[in-house]
């Protein structure tokens, strides 16, 4: 497969730097922009397969960069911000974004969320429709049949539940947040109870993870949303 | 008293104080003049049209020309103010446009005739109110006045010329204006222009000349005039003397005490108090006796209320002293007061009542050094007073019919009695029932009931009987005296009544505000404040209250009263004086609004709608909700200032704890900085290094830099919990995933050591804020991790019991260090060893206690048994919102 090109809209030239070094070892062809204005004109002429955007750019909101993007690219979008705006994240992954890394990050963190963002774009791609049958880690799952296994034994889930599974395959590893989800599996009504997320999404621990306390693949991501990790096409 | 030479204080501090209001103040000038036809109001405009050749903003507020042709030649070339018109009795009138003025703000502005009275719906019931309005708002003015229009020479020239003028000015505003021309017009002069027409059309001229301009009056008004503004340049002289303590003999201080009856005629009295104490530079004070025998009729009631306001307006205090015995309460309260001279008024008696001592005989007797001014008071200045029957209180149709229906009673019983007893004892009884019945029912009552005992007993019990002939001369000794018993025991009797009524409202009015001001002493919040306002003080008025308190941008806000009308109580709060119904500003409001005025600054205002009619008058009833104002504000001044306190307090506390941090850190930060750096220039340096001792050098800076993330973290999050108070964004979340997301990010620290976690699948949800949360877990992990052996085990443990929900993190390494208090482990900076090899500022687990105590619950160390350290945090379970349910699929 052709290298994948990858921008960085990141102002801090040292940032910039490793990120780039990181990501050039995995074989990947990275652009630097070190403004959202350089990022707007970047993005639109080397047509990247993901963009890292940081959400404290000086001539810019990074949400207005997003949705800009959004308007005419699925291309993922990796989010980099500081630890305290929740809002912040929230806000990012309501404009368009898909994944995030909190600074200060390390490498490891950084290539997984690239592969795994790019691994969820190939997955799109590469079909035309959405795919019936999805996996993760032992878990099966078969969207048209509404049949869950789990190492071949069958789960029940009751309907919510489900609507919720889906909506996080549906999202292919991306993190959608609570609202999100809200709107999605229970309608405009519930908007404001992100506790019933809560709870439904512990069942689904529960139901699904060997160690709900520490989940491999219904990951949760504190006070922004949730994330489907591991996901992959049935074969 | 004052030492020769130096200043009285107490004055220093009043022209101080009065300096520093003058500035933001516009400037007053007032163009005075012993009549009308002087020329007051052509001055004026000359002078206005200097200034406005000077380049002054000048602008014509309102101007009378009465039709003279002179003065209105002059209104040329001057701006004019648009005046407002108002309908009065089928014809609009010109009214002066305050409002406008304001907005225009002009520099100057001339405001003609000073005392009149602006038509009803107008803002202020005078036109000086507006004018003092607009000296506030930095705007200066000129205006014009007359001789007779000052308040306290209002009487003396109605006596001159033998009409009073209605319309007056208090002298105090006269004395405050920081300039007065007099503009002055020989007599002679002033007739021949008055024979000219050129004062007044001609028709008028004849009626004004025969009634007003005699040449009589025109001389003693126009000395009057000169001699008051010699009176005020003489006062002028001596402010400049005292400020500047010129040597000079000072006048001793001297006390008036002026002492009038509920009467208007005492009217006089007043002004003359006035102006003696002015010529004396004394204070003065004006006292009423309340005798509590006499019941007051309404037209003395409000005679004595006028006579106060009058006092007030002329500069005295007004004090109302209840007792019995005139001549004695005035000797006491002078002594008090430190009076020196006393003014009485006194009448040529008609009856001279030999054995009734004059009240001024009895206190030049009792008290020789008390100097006495005497004043006469004429009857033909006051209309006779009419009082009605009805209006004097406590004759009621029916006491008198009780009391004789009493005395029927009596009658009867005595009729039986009378079997057994003796005549004298019949007489005993009917005594008993007079002072009964004259306790009870009052004076009138008594008296009746006396007559009527003494009859019945006439007729029905002394032969011959049933007849009022009297067989024994002996027997009218026995009325005469039983009349005389019956009279003096039952005024005694109603006498004591009535002591007994006014005392009791005395008590009430005291207990009132005793128990007013404990519970507002014992408020700690406004809300109290406003809940003592609208359930105790209101009612003792017969009103609906409420309290209205000024926002961040000063103005009143209206919230807590629907009654309330905000543009009046913001009036009121701005000119710190009283507005709304039954006060001479904006009278047309439904309530009274009151500033309430503590020695800091105006904290509110007291909005008070009575149930029905007007707002109590009563002179005590008025000082009781004075006192009351006066307490709700200095209790809002106390609730402002501990708030203030408590603030300063939590950032001193703040301030504190910074300090103790940029110690502590400066030491821990340098640290892993030295060592990256160190380390990166190692990296820096080429030479013979193996590819294996590279990545050893970078995993060690890699490895710094996280320690020194963790430690900023912590910093940066005590600090913030600290400074701002601690703002919590808590929502419903499982314990689970909280742990969860902090045991992802913590995989390095822990390495090898083992986690078991034992949360209940239906664990309820907790209302915490996560991201805190999760800073306790990892920092209580990352303590595990610190003081553990690497092939540790760690547990995490959640019961939830009753509304509790108990979270145990323990490790089974070596335990709490003894040597240490376990409660100090949470304190900031403390560690187990004081400098040990272990990173870290002692901060973790501090931040922890302060999350856990923000969530309202605790967090504690123990030992574990057999071994290691166990962390307990309780948090206080509430009521989860409900989930609901549905089937499986």
């Amino acid at each position: 497969m052709s290298k994948r090109r990858i921008l960085i809209v990141e102002d801090e030239a040292d940032i910039r730097r490793f990120i780039r070094l990181a990501l050039e070892r995995e074989g990947m062809t990275v652009f630097e922009a070190g403004s959202a204005e350089q990022g707007r004109i970047d993005a639109a002429s080397r047509q990247p397969q993901l963009v890292i955007v940081d959400l404290g750019l000086p001539d810019g909101d990074g949400k207005t960069l997003i949705r800009e993007l959004r308007n005419w690219s699925t291309a993922p979008i990796l989010v980099l911000s500081a630890r305290e705006h929740e809002q912040e994240k929230v806000d990012a992954f309501d404009a368009g974004a898909d994944d995030y890394l909190v600074k200060p990050f390390g490498v490891p963190e950084l290539l997984a969320r690239v592969r795994a963002q790019l691994r969820r774009a190939s997955i799109v791609t590469t079909e035309g429709a959405n795919p019936s049958v999805m996996t993760f880690g032992a878990i099966r799952v078969d969207l048209a049949t509404y049949e869950i296994t789990r190492a071949g034994i069958p789960v029940h889930l009751t309907p919510i539940e489900f609507r919720l599974l889906a909506a996080l395959i549906r999202g292919h590893g991306k993190v959608i947040t609570h609202r999100q989800l809200l709107l999605d599996v229970w309608g405009p009504g519930y908007i404001d109870r992100p506790h019933y997320v809560r709870v439904y999404m512990a069942n689904l621990r529960q139901k699904l993870e060997d160690d709900p306390a520490r989940p491999q693949h219904l990951i949760t991501e504190l006070q922004v949303g949730y994330r489907l990790a591991g996901l992959n096409r049935e074969t | 008293m004052m030492s020769e030479g130096r200043p009285n204080p107490d004055r220093l501090l009043e022209a101080l104080t009065d300096e520093t209001k003058q500035q933001g103040r516009g400037r007053l000038k007032i163009f005075f003049g012993a009549c009308a036809g002087v020329g007051k109001t052509y001055a004026m405009l000359q002078a206005a049209h200097q200034q406005h050749e000077e380049g002054v903003a000048v602008s014509i507020g309102l101007v009378e020309t009465h039709g003279r042709d002179e003065t209105h030649r002059l209104l040329d070339g001057l701006p004019q103010l648009p005046t407002r018109s108002v309908q009065y009795h089928a014809h609009s009138q010109r009214e002066f446009d305050l409002d406008g003025a304001l907005v225009a703000q002009p520099s100057l502005i001339l405001v003609d005739d000073l005392a009149h009275t602006n038509a009803t719906g107008s803002r202020h019931g005078k036109r000086w109110q507006d004018v003092e309005e607009l000296l506030s708002a930095g705007i200066d003015v000129y205006t014009t006045l007359n001789v007779q229009q000052l308040e306290s020479l209002n009487d003396v020239v109605g006596r001159i010329i033998g009409v009073r003028v209605q319309e007056t000015v208090p002298d105090q505003f006269f004395d405050r204006a920081n300039d007065v021309v007099l503009v002055d017009l020989p007599p002679d002069e002033l007739l021949e222009r008055l024979k000219l027409g050129k004062i007044y059309l001609a028709a008028a001229a004849q009626q004004a000349s025969s009634n007003f301009f005699r040449k009589g009056n025109l001389v003693a008004l126009r000395e009057l005039s000169l001699r008051r503004l010699a009176d005020r340049v003489d006062m002028d002289v001596r402010a400049y003397r005292i400020h500047h303590a010129i040597r000079d003999v000072w006048p001793t201080r001297e006390r008036l005490l002026v002492c009038v009856r509920a009467e208007m005629s005492h009217e006089r009295l007043i002004r003359e108090g006035a102006r003696l104490a002015q010529s004396l530079q004394a204070d003065w004070v004006v006292v009423h006796v309340d005798e509590l025998r006499r019941s007051r009729s309404t037209a003395e009631r409000e005679a004595l209320l006028k006579l106060a306001k009058l006092a007030e307006n002329l500069g005295a205090e007004f004090a109302n002293i209840p007792g019995e015995g005139v001549s004695d309460m005035l000797l006491d309260y002078a002594r008090a007061r430190n009076a020196t001279k006393l003014v009485l008024g006194h009448r040529r008696n008609h009856w001279n009542i030999p054995w009734r001592k004059r009240l001024a005989d009895h206190i030049a007797s009792a008290n020789p050094d008390l100097g006495l001014i005497l004043l006469h008071l004429s009857h033909a200045e006051t209309p006779p007073e009419k009082t009605h029957a009805a209006e004097q209180p406590g004759v009621k149709v029916s006491s008198l019919v009780l009391s004789i229906l009493a005395c029927g009673l009596t009658t009867v019983v005595a009729a039986l009695l009378l079997r057994v007893f003796d005549l004298s004892n019949v007489v005993m009884l009917f005594l008993l029932t007079v002072v009964l019945v004259a306790l009870r029912w009052g004076k009138a009552a008594g008296a009746l009931a006396a007559l009527v005992s003494v009859a019945s007993f006439d007729f029905f019990f002394v032969p011959p009987v049933l007849s009022f002939a009297v067989s024994d001369t002996q027997y009218l000794f026995t009325f005469v005296l039983m009349l005389v018993v019956a009279l003096v025991t039952g005024q005694l009797a109603a006498r004591l009544r009535a002591e007994a009524v006014s005392a009791t409202a005395g008590e009430r009015r005291a207990t009132a505000l005793a128990r007013v001001a404990r519970d507002l002493s014992a408020a700690i919040a406004t809300e109290q404040i406003m809940a003592v306002c609208e359930e105790m003080i209101a009612p003792l008025f017969a009103s609906r209250g409420a309290l209205m308190l000024p926002d961040i941008a000063d103005r009143i806000s209206g919230e807590a009263a629907d009654f309330a009308d905000t543009s009046v109580a913001q009036w009121a709060y701005e000119h710190v004086q009283p507005a709304g119904l039954g006060t001479s500003t904006l009278t047309a409001a439904s309530a009274q609004y009151l500033p309430l005025k503590a020695p800091m600054r105006t904290r509110g205002v007291l909005a008070l709608r009575p149930e029905r009619g007007a707002l109590t008058t009563d002179p005590d009833d008025r000082r009781l909700l004075d006192a009351c104002c006066a307490l709700i504000a200095l209790a809002l001044e106390r609730v402002h200032f501990v708030e203030v306190a408590h603030d300063t307090l939590l950032r001193i506390e703040g301030e504190r704890l910074r300090n103790a941090l940029l110690g502590a850190v400066s030491h821990d930060l340098k640290t892993p900085l030295t060592a990256i750096r160190g380390l990166a220039e190692t990296l820096e340096t080429t030479g013979a290094r193996s590819m294996h001792e590279h990545v050893e050098i970078a995993r060690a800076i890699g490895h710094q830099a996280e320690e020194l993330h963790r430690l900023v973290t912590n910093l940066l999050d005590l600090a913030r919990m600290q400074s701002n108070g601690v703002r919590l964004y808590r929502q419903w979340h499982h314990l689970g995933e909280i742990l969860g997301s902090a045991l992802a990010g913590m995989g390095s620290t822990l390495g090898s050591r083992r986690i078991l976690t034992e949360l209940s699948a239906d664990l309820p949800l907790v209302e915490l804020d996560a991201t805190l949360f999760e800073r306790v877990l990892v920092n209580l992990l990352d303590n595990a991790a610190k003081y553990t052996p690497p092939q540790a085990t760690i547990w995490v443990r959640a019961i939830a019991s009753a509304n509790t929900m108990y979270l145990y993190v323990e490790d089974d390494g070596s335990g709490l260090p003894t040597d240490v208090d376990v409660d100090s482990l949470f304190e900031p900076f403390t560690r187990g060893a004081k400098e040990s090899p272990i990173a870290g500022v002692g901060l973790g687990l501090a931040l922890c206690r302060s999350i856990v105590t923000a969530h309202g619950g605790t967090i504690r160390a123990m030992q574990r048994p057999p071994q290691g350290a166990r962390f307990e945090i309780c948090l206080l379970l509430g009521a989860p919102p409900e989930i609901e349910s549905e089937d499986l699929l």
